[in-house]
């Protein structure tokens, strides 16, 4: 067999081995937080990816499903003892059904108007949060129960960063899959022409509400891990600014690029923690970032590098 | 039975009338051309047919259904194709997926199966792959089958456009000025192109400006003006016509 090593399996194993070698070097507690809250962002950049990179659709409110994700798990095991993974599940199936309907007219938008319609859609879920005082607690926030599968709870930093490892591998699998197929095909044929895309058989709406719910769907079982993982959550985790950090996260590590995804959320969950001392710049920091990748690397770090590499290589 | 017919078909933007009344059958196997001065309503006419516009009136027929305000990708599975005068090709793949994208239709396209990458999934798509790469030799593109698609020469994407169409397995292609901004060599190669495209048994309907190869090649020509039928018939009718050559073709342009 000639196709044992191919680009898609040799990122997949390169990540795995990562995810594997990465806990020699963690050092403390601090350190683990770190590279769980790196995979959990990483998970909901590979969706966010999809609907971005690949099917070229702009959203400015993904925190706000994140966010909803994170509390329908808090209030279903907190306040309605459900079992964790069926409060992650319902919060996903919830989060599903509300981006499947939001997705028909929001998706309708192009370009400045997408921009703007999935925005108010993520201060609205904000908004929410921060009033429905009874359910959410309000600005306040709420606690969240541990999570207990069937019994067993992880417990300690490397159990987590074990079940968000696995988690993220799964996920970075599901999106090479979905790529590599008539699938992703359609969704990229969807960025680069819509019209012709459309003459060529490709229900273009369909395409997009199904990446649309995807990366949703992704983006609420996130936030149900961190919900737990953290055990607090307030509505800060739906504010606007979490959305353009993911968008930013997307754009440094590479559009259409599902490792540069993961690379994009790595460093940006890193890069604000070592600059804490100067944890009021850090808008400042992200806005920098994203004008800079938009000037001088457009394609963002993973593909820039790659073609680099091609080019060294001939 | 007509593979097309159109009947008192209508449209205007904002109350000017692009097409108006306009009606033609087309058969099977034809080369059926429309001609006239530039904006007699060729592209629109087209632009109609293939659902990129809705009809303001008059109803279309494909295969004796009406097929009337469908949108393209229904169209497409109903088996009409097209390529577009302004370049319309995925500039973000290569050429080789630009025609896989063409297939589309007939590959399996559910969301699961292919997040899941079962078997048949990776056996399609070598499939696929292979059906495009042939498609792509055939219309003489073979040497481009890996390049990126915005990397090809202007000529090589029409010709690109041709192979995703025809990916699609179409009844009938419609091709909107295939000629355009191409040196005498190219067109004749289209020329060539054309004719296969036509012997294997796919109805083309042309809008074209070129006339040396309008008149070489088509079974029927329709003549548009400002928006409406002036005359149809076979080349040497419409040569001889002397409205065409009034309206369109100019008294000077007589012995083109």
């Amino acid at each position: 067999m000639t196709t044992l090593w191919t680009p898609r399996r040799g990122g997949l194993i390169a990540l795995a081995a990562v995810i594997a070698v990465l806990p020699l070097f963690l050092q403390n507690a601090f350190h683990y937080d770190v590279a769980i809250l790196i995979g959990l962002n990483a998970i909901v950049c590979v969706g966010l990816n999809l609907l971005i990179g690949y099917a070229g659709q702009i959203s400015l409110g993904h925190a706000g499903f994140f966010a909803l994700g994170a509390y329908a798990s808090a209030i279903l095991t907190g306040e309605h003892d459900w079992p964790p993974l069926a409060a992650l599940l319902g919060g996903a199936l919830g989060v599903g059904l509300l981006s499947f309907v939001i997705a028909r007219p929001i998706l309708k938008l192009k370009g400045h108007y997408l921009a703007m319609g999935t925005l108010g859609m993520g201060i609205i879920i904000s908004i929410v949060l921060n009033q429905e005082v009874d359910l959410t607690g309000g600005p306040d926030g709420m606690p969240v129960p541990s999570f207990v599968l069937f019994g067993w709870e992880p417990a300690g930093e490397l159990t987590w960063y074990a079940l968000v490892g696995g988690l993220l591998l799964a996920t970075v699998w599901l999106a090479l899959n979905l790529i590599d197929s008539p699938v992703g095909r359609a969704l990229r044929a969807v960025h680069g022409s819509e019209t012709a895309a459309e003459v060529m058989g490709i229900d273009t709406t369909r395409y997009k509400v199904q990446v649309f719910v995807v990366s949703a769907v992704l983006a609420s079982l996130s936030g149900s891990l961190f919900a737990h993982y953290s055990g607090f959550i307030s509505p800060a985790e739906g504010e606007f600014f979490r959305s353009i950090e993911l968008v930013t996260m997307v754009v440094l590590g590479g559009m259409a690029s599902t490792f540069g995804a993961v690379v994009g959320a790595a460093i940006l969950t890193v890069v604000p923690q070592l600059l804490a001392a100067f944890h009021d710049y850090e808008m400042l920091l992200f806005g920098a970032v994203l004008m800079g990748m938009m000037i001088f690397l457009r394609k963002g770090l993973v593909p820039s590098l790659a073609q680099l590499l091609r080019e060294r290589r001939k | 039975m007509s593979l097309l017919r159109v009947e008192n078909l209508s449209k205007s933007f904002g109350g000017v009338a692009a097409v108006a009344d306009l009606s033609f059958t087309i058969d099977p196997g034809a080369i059926y051309s429309i001609i006239g001065p530039n904006g007699a309503g060729k592209t629109t006419v087209i632009n109609l047919i293939s659902g990129i516009f809705r009809p303001s009136g008059g109803r279309i027929f494909f295969e004796d259904q009406d097929v009337t305000g469908l949108p393209p990708y229904e169209l497409a599975g109903r088996g009409l194709s097209r390529i577009f005068q302004n370049l319309q090709v995925f500039a973000n793949m290569t050429a080789l997926e630009n025609v896989m994208v063409g297939h589309h239709l007939h590959c399996d396209r559910r969301f699961l199966p292919a997040l899941l990458r079962l078997p048949h999934i990776v056996r399609g798509d070598a499939a696929c792959r292979d059906f495009a790469a042939e498609l792509m030799a055939s219309v003489g593109l073979g040497d481009y089958v890996h390049a990126e698609a915005s990397m090809l020469p202007y000529g090589a994407l029409k010709r690109l456009e041709i192979a995703r169409a025809l990916a699609t397995r179409p009844k009938m292609l419609l091709l909107d000025e295939p000629a355009a901004g191409l040196n005498p060599a190219e067109t004749d190669a289209i020329d060539g192109l054309i004719k296969g495209i036509a012997e294997s048994g796919v109805t083309v309907l042309l809008v074209e400006h070129d006339m040396r190869l309008v008149m070489g090649i088509s079974d029927r020509i329709l003549v548009l003006d400002h928006g409406r039928w002036l005359a149809s018939g076979t080349a040497p009718q419409i040569r001889r016509n002397p409205e065409v050559v009034a309206a369109y073709l100019g008294g000077g342009a007589r012995e083109r």
